[in-house]
C-alpha cells in the first residue's frame, strides 16, 4: 500500500489570480493526492510553516504578478532552514523563460508555464516526489 | 412577429428540411455529436421564425436608445461617435506610466486606463513587508499624492477621461485625482472618468479586497453620494464581470453574477437613503469579450435588457439613464496563449469585433504577448490598431445592432437572459450577492475545471496548445519592469515622510479615525488627508484598524 502524496498548493504574495491554483489543486486531488490550498496573500514564511504543519511532500507555488523571483526562492530557503529540503518545490504562473534558470538555481525543481496540462504536472509529481 | 399562416408554412418547410438533414447526417455524421456555446446552450443547425414564434418586437427589442435597450444605449450608436479606445496601462513608476499614457494619447487613444500595482490595490505602501517583489509589477505604484501628480503630469484632466482599476481603496485614489485636478485648475465637476470600486467581485474572483463587506459597502455608497453632488461626470463604479469570467465563469454566469452584484450596490445605496435616479445614471459595467463569437454578442444584448427591466421593476427607476447598462469591454486575457503568441492578435480581433457588435461604450484590446509578460509598446500599438481597423475600415459601425433580428442571435439572447435570470433568482433567494459569494465561487471554479478538462481531452480546441502545435522560439522584446523601482519608491517615501508636515498628517488621520465611526461621508476626509500627503498605506491602515480585514473563504 503506497501512502497518499500530500501537496500544498500556495499563493505567495499579493496576486489574486487563483483560477490556475484551484484547478491544479482539484486535478491533483482527483489524481488521488491529499491537497491543501492556502488561499491568497501568503508570505513565504507562512507557506513554509504550512508545509511543515501539513507534513507535505510537495509545495506547488503559483504567482501571476511577476513577483516570483522575489518570493519562490524564499520558500525554498525557508524549507532548507527547517531541514525540510526534501520537499519538492514547484512553480507556475506567468513566468518568462529568462527567469527559469534563476528559479531552478534557487531550488525550484520545475516551472510550469501557461498551457501546461494538469496531466503533465501530476506525472511530474508522481515521478519526483518522495512519499513519506 | 409573424402571422399564423406564414408560420405554419414555415413549420411545414422546416419539417421537410429536418427530414432531409436527418438523412444527410446519418450518411455523413457532423463534425461533432453536439454543438454548444461556452455556456452549454445547444446550438441548432439552423434558426428560423419558428424559434421566435412569440417574439414581441416592442418588448424584446424596441429601438436603440429606448427601453429595454437591447439594441444599444444610444439612438445612433457608433454613427454618432465610436466607442472610447482605452488601453489599460501602467507599470513601474509614475514617470514611466506617464510616458506610456502620453504615447498612447499621441497614437489616437481617446481615454486613459490606469493599472495600479498590487500594493496600491490592496492599500499597502511600497515599503510594507507584504509589498516585497510586487512594487510596480502589474501596474504603477502610487504611494501618495506626489506619485499621482507625476502620473498625470501634462495630461489635461478637463479633456481626457480616466478609468482607474482600483477597488478597495477607490475612494482614496479618487480623492487624489480630485486633488491633482484642482492643482491643474480643473474643478471636480469638470473631470470625467471611472473607478472600478466593485468590491463584491474582489471577494468572489479577483482578490484585492481589504475590508469586510459592511464597511466596504459604506465606502461605496459614500462615493455614490459624494459624486452625485460634487463630481457629476464620474462613473462611480464599474460593476465587473470581466474578472469573474477570467476566473472561469461562463458567459451566462458572467452577466448573472455581475448583475446580481449590481443589484446589491443599488440596494445598499437606497438603504443608505439615496435616490435611485440620482446615483444610478453613473453606474457602469465592465464585461469580458471571449471567443464564442455569437454568444458574446447575445450576452451583451441580454445584459442590457435584464438590467433595464430590473432597475425599473425592482427599484422603480424612471430616469432613462438609470436603466441603461453602459459598459466597458476587455478582450479575454485567458484566451491568449503563450504558444505561438502572434495568433493572439487574431483572437483579440474577433473578440473585439464581438464587443463592438454587442454595443460596447469603450474597449481595451489585449496585446499578443500578455500570456508571457506585460505588453511591449509595439504589441500595444497592434492592439490599438486592431480597434481602429474595426472602427474605421470594415463598416460594422455604420448601422446600429447589425445582428438584431437574426433568428439565431435573438433566440440566443432570449436563452441567455432566461438562464441568467435563473441564477439571479437563486442568488436573491440566498439574500443577494454578498451572501452568495461562496456559491458563486463554487460555480466559477466548477466551470473553470470543466473547461480545463475539455482542453486536455481535445474537446475544446486551442490552436497551438492542443492542435497545430509547433516549436517556436520565445518572442523577443518582452517588457521587463525595472527591478529597482521598489527601491526608488522606498527612497521617495522616506523623503516624503521627512519633508511633509507630520503633525498635519497625524491630525488628518485622526479625523478619518473619528469619522469612520460617525455617519459622515468619508470622501471629504480622504481629500484632506491626501492633500496633506498622508500615504495610501497610512490611510488604509487606519481603515484596517477601525473596520478589520476581510477573511477569504477557501472554496475549490
Amino acid at each position: 500500500m503506497s501512502e497518499k502524496l500530500r501537496v500544498l498548493v500556495a499563493k505567495p504574495g499579493l496576486d489574486g489570480h487563483d483560477r490556475g491554483a484551484k484547478v491544479i489543486a482539484q486535478a491533483l486531488r482527483d489524481a488521488g493526492m491529499e491537497v491543501i490550498y492556502t488561499g491568497l496573500r501568503q508570505t513565504p514564511q507562512q507557506i513554509v510553516e504550512a508545509a511543515l504543519q501539513e507534513d507535505v511532500q510537495v509545495v506547488a507555488l503559483s504567482c501571476l504578478s511577476g513577483a516570483h523571483l522575489d518570493l519562490f526562492p524564499e520558500v525554498v530557503a525557508g524549507l532548507k532552514e527547517q531541514n525540510a529540503s526534501d520537499i519538492l518545490v514547484l512553480g507556475g504562473g506567468i513566468i518568462p523563460d529568462d527567469d527559469i534558470p534563476e528559479l531552478k538555481k534557487a531550488g525550484i525543481a520545475e516551472v510550469f508555464g501557461p498551457g501546461t496540462t494538469t496531466t503533465v504536472i501530476i506525472d511530474y509529481i508522481k515521478e519526483n516526489a518522495k512519499v513519506g | 412577429m409573424f402571422d399564423r399562416d406564414k408560420l405554419e408554412k414555415i413549420q411545414a418547410g422546416e419539417k421537410a428540411y429536418k427530414e432531409k438533414l436527418e438523412k444527410l447526417t446519418q450518411k455523413r455524421p457532423e463534425r461533432q455529436p453536439e454543438f454548444k456555446t461556452d455556456s452549454e446552450i445547444s446550438i441548432n443547425t439552423v434558426y428560423t421564425p419558428n424559434d421566435l414564434a412569440d417574439f414581441n418586437f416592442e418588448e424584446k427589442l424596441g429601438f436603440p436608445g429606448s427601453f429595454p435597450y437591447t439594441r444599444g444605449v444610444q439612438p445612433n450608436m457608433y454613427r454618432g461617435r465610436l466607442w472610447t479606445m482605452r488601453q489599460y496601462a501602467g507599470f513601474g513608476s509614475a514617470e514611466e506610466t506617464n510616458k506610456r499614457f502620453r504615447y498612447l494619447l499621441e497614437q489616437g487613444q481617446t481615454g486613459l486606463s490606469t493599472a495600479f500595482d498590487l500594493p496600491t490595490q490592496i492599500g499597502y505602501d511600497s515599503d510594507h513587508q507584504l509589498s516585497k517583489g510586487e512594487v510596480g509589477k502589474v501596474g504603477v505604484a502610487i504611494d501618495s499624492l506626489l506619485d499621482m501628480e507625476t502620473l498625470l503630469d501634462q495630461i489635461p484632466l478637463d479633456k481626457v477621461s480616466t478609468s482607474m482599476t482600483i477597488n478597495a481603496p477607490a475612494a482614496i485614489l479618487l480623492a487624489m485625482y480630485i486633488a491633482v485636478a484642482e492643482k491643474q485648475g480643473v474643478t471636480p465637476d469638470q473631470i470625467r472618468g471611472t473607478i472600478q470600486n466593485d468590491v463584491i467581485k474582489e471577494y468572489m474572483a479577483r482578490g484585492t479586497y481589504i475590508l469586510p463587506p459592511e464597511p466596504s459597502m459604506r465606502l461605496i455608497t459614500d462615493i455614490f453620494a459624494y459624486c452625485a453632488e460634487n463630481v457629476p461626470n464620474w462613473n462611480t463604479i464599474s460593476i465587473s464581470g470581466y474578472h469573474i469570467r477570467e476566473a472561469g465563469a461562463t458567459a451566462v454566469q458572467e452577466i448573472a453574477f455581475t448583475i446580481a452584484d449590481g443589484l446589491a450596490y443599488v440596494k445598499a445605496a437606497i438603504d443608505a437613503g439615496l435616490d435611485v435616479d440620482k446615483f444610478a445614471p453613473r453606474l457602469s459595467f465592465f464585461f469580458n469579450a471571449h471567443l464564442n463569437f455569437f454568444e458574446e454578442i447575445a450576452k451583451f444584448r441580454a445584459a442590457r435588457r435584464i438590467w433595464a427591466k430590473l432597475m425599473k421593476e425592482r427599484f422603480g427607476a424612471e430616469n432613462p439613464k438609470s436603466l441603461m447598462l453602459r459598459f466597458h469591454t476587455q478582450t479575454a486575457g485567458v484566451s491568449l496563449t503563450a504558444q505561438q503568441p502572434d495568433v493572439n492578435i487574431m483572437r483579440t480581433a474577433y473578440e473585439a469585433l464581438a464587443a463592438v457588435l454587442g454595443g460596447t461604450q469603450s474597449l481595451h484590446t489585449n496585446s499578443r504577448d500578455e500570456a508571457l509578460a506585460l505588453p511591449s509598446e509595439e504589441s500595444v500599438l497592434i492592439a490599438l490598431r486592431t480597434q481602429q481597423v474595426i472602427g474605421y475600415e470594415i463598416g460594422v459601425t455604420d448601422t446600429v445592432d447589425p445582428l438584431g433580428g437574426s433568428y439565431f442571435i435573438e433566440k440566443l439572447t432570449n436563452e441567455i437572459e432566461e438562464k441568467a435570470m435563473d441564477y439571479i433568482k437563486k442568488i436573491d433567494d440566498m439574500g443577494g450577492a454578498p451572501e452568495a459569494i461562496e456559491f458563486m465561487q463554487k460555480e466559477i471554479h466548477q466551470s473553470a475545471y470543466k473547461y480545463q478538462k475539455q482542453v486536455e481531452s481535445g474537446e475544446k480546441v486551442v490552436i497551438g496548445v492542443n492542435k497545430f502545435q509547433m516549436e517556436t522560439p520565445p518572442p523577443e522584446g518582452l517588457l521587463k519592469v525595472d527591478p529597482e523601482v521598489g527601491k526608488r519608491q522606498k527612497a521617495k517615501l522616506d523623503k516624503l515622510r521627512a519633508e511633509r508636515d507630520n503633525a498635519k498628517v497625524e491630525a488628518v488621520l485622526g479625523d478619518i479615525r473619528k469619522a469612520a465611526h460617525s455617519k459622515d461621508n468619508l470622501l471629504p476626509y480622504f481629500i484632506e488627508a491626501v492633500k496633506a500627503y498622508a500615504t495610501l498605506g497610512e490611510i488604509c491602515g487606519v481603515l484596517r484598524e477601525e473596520f478589520g480585514e476581510y477573511q477569504q473563504q477557501i472554496v475549490f
